[in-house]
């Protein structure tokens, strides 16, 4: 039995109560890590180095297969719950990681070979798992101060802490269960203030030696990180949903509609925020459709007179935002690489915008995205114009992608072209 | 026989070692590929999340419940009428600070096209609004108890 510090005197402190933070974390970050590779999956990575900001994954990308169209809100619905859940289950971490801090501080602090691995792999842990959701955190404010490129150190970061998630669930699993089992989760919930005790000594350590007198039961413990939860899945929860619910996003950044009108619904970036001067979608903007060997140019008079198709598609955006469905309107991709003659069976598409700055100016579009006919080259929204902070002249719109692949302010389609 | 030796000598299972070793190779693999960029800066923020958790931010919630807990008098569970409004409120600061604090201020409203000022007055009223509900549940609780300990005098 190793010698622990007076200091924690929670008398609520025990293998129970850990393991029931640990428990919905068992559910919760497998979740987070599962939509995340989706995520990744949705750029189409494997097409190009424009899609992709971790070219040397290696075998950490296997997994990859190519991004389906539908469901179209398939994509809303993935990042939406990876974003969210990710924000509400922040309580939960702090809790878990609150319930076992006296073992940071056990004697001796290594007592084996196995026992020095086992905390190594406890740091990567918990160090991985504060970063990930750090980043994620810090990354939907925009606030850039992680050191690099958000992707990548959120994409190895996240592999890095699910290589010790594993084997932390791997070797403490059964005795998550077996403290579980020791106590009656029902009985627990009846037990008030005045009956709390703390859980019996065990060879976990997490239980006080010395334990002060309870100011809350473990009920009241779980109802006030459920509280927590809760409080955060109300204010955030809005700016993925539809309806008068967008209103109670009070805190998080995309809750509240920019503008009114067929134009009013989210931004990612505005015209100025990525370079785009007044002159560069002015009269003098053209539309370039390359193709094997061919070109063609066009106006935008020119192009709005090509056959016109309607969609009702969100915009889905790896912050976790989304827009309701938005009802476009302009021309297919499949009949604009019908122009350059590549009208059967479409290829990919090379989408270059008029942007100066910001990522993804360039995107590929796989041949299945190309192919589906809900994917246009969109004039319109909502039967007005496209406003220029939604890409006027013309922009993107493919059911199902990732809202950075939905290119505003196109200059160039190059069927066939991967960068 | 040679299962005790392995174990007198690394302390646990061979399965154990099998798994570690299993995870720090993924680690490794991942870790290389993390560590391409900044990778000073990078194994600061890593190893510096869990330090900053562990010895500094814990610490400052565990020394403000106890100085909490010392400053009402009254029975302890009046104590958990401050100290859950405060979680909750505490809780969505820490969560949503850049955008409370406006320290993103022009980048926020340049991209999303939306005024950054609201946050601040939001998180506050929500604070008071929690403690509000906390003081009114705890009215209800209080009135209750005496309108119970009135009848139960009445009765005897």
């Amino acid at each position: 039995m190793s010698h622990r510090s007076p200091a924690w005197r929670s008398p609520l402190r025990g293998p129970w109560l850990t393991s029931v933070f640990g428990l919905i974390l068992l559910f919760g970050i497998p979740v987070l890590f599962v939509t995340g590779l989706l995520s990744y999956a949705a750029y189409n990575p494997d097409l190009s180095p424009v899609n992709d900001k971790t070219p040397d994954k290696g075998l950490l990308g296997f997994y990859l297969f190519s991004w389906p169209t539908h469901p179209v809100w398939l994509y809303r619905v993935t990042q939406g719950v990876h974003v969210t859940l990710g924000v509400v289950l922040v309580p939960v971490l702090l809790a878990k990681l609150w319930s076992v801090v006296p073992k940071l501080f056990e004697r001796p602090p290594v007592r084996s070979l196995g026992h020095g691995l086992e905390r190594l792999s406890l740091l990567a842990l918990v160090g991985g798992g504060l970063f990930e959701f750090v980043t994620g955190v810090l990354n939907v404010q925009l606030e850039y101060v992680f050191p690099g490129s958000f992707y990548p150190l959120h994409f190895y970061g996240a592999w890095i802490f699910m290589a010790a998630f594993a084997v932390h669930v791997a070797l403490r699993f059964p005795r998550m269960v077996r403290a579980l089992r020791g106590r009656d989760l029902r009985a627990e919930l009846r037990t008030p203030v005045s009956r709390t005790r703390p859980e019996p000594p065990d060879e976990t350590g997490l239980v006080s030696p010395d334990p002060a007198p309870p100011t809350l039961s473990r009920r009241g413990a779980l109802a006030m990180v459920g509280t927590g939860s809760a409080a955060l899945l109300v204010v955030t929860a809005g700016q993925s949903l539809d309806g008068p619910l967008r209103n109670t996003a009070l805190l998080a950044p995309h809750g509240r509609e920019p503008g009114r009108g067929p134009n009013g619904f989210q931004i990612n970036k505005t015209a100025a925020a990525v370079g785009i001067r007044a002159r560069d979608i002015g009269p003098g903007w053209r539309l370039v459709v390359r193709g094997p060997g061919r070109e063609v140019v066009l106006t935008r008079e020119q192009v709005l007179r090509l056959p016109r198709h309607g969609a009702a598609l969100p915009i889905a955006c790896v912050e976790g935002w989304s827009t309701p469905d938005q009802r476009w309107e302009g021309v297919r991709l499949s009949d604009l690489a019908g122009l350059v003659g590549l009208g059967e069976r479409p290829p990919g598409v090379l989408v270059e915008s008029l942007q100066r700055h910001g990522s993804f100016r360039s995107v590929v579009l796989r041949d299945n995205q190309v192919r589906d006919p809900r994917s246009l080259l969109a004039l319109r929204v909502g039967g007005a114009d496209l406003s220029p902070d939604h890409g006027y002249p013309a922009r993107v719109i493919v059911p199902n992608a990732p809202g950075v692949h939905n290119t505003k302010w196109v200059a160039r389609l190059s069927f066939g072209e991967t960068a | 026989m040679r299962r005790s030796f392995f174990r007198r000598g690394y302390g646990d299972s061979p399965l154990h070692l099998l798994l570690l070793l299993c995870s720090f190779a993924l680690t490794a693999y991942a870790g290389v590929r993390l560590l391409r960029g900044d990778w000073l800066g990078i194994v600061l923020w890593l190893v510096g999340a869990a330090v900053l958790h562990d010895l500094v931010l814990l610490p400052l919630y565990g020394l403000a419940d106890r100085a909490l807990q010392r400053a009402v008098p009254a029975p302890v569970s009046y104590v958990n009428f401050v100290r859950v409004p405060a979680f909750v409120s505490g809780l969505l600061l820490l969560v949503w600070f850049p955008l409370i604090a406006g320290t993103q201020r022009s980048r926020y409203e340049r991209s999303a096209g939306l005024p950054a000022d609201v946050f601040w007055p939001r998180w506050l009223l929500i604070t008071a609004g929690l403690f509000a509900v906390s003081a009114l549940w705890l009215a209800v609780r209080t009135a209750v108890w005496r309108a119970r300990e009135r009848r139960r005098d009445a009765g005897s």
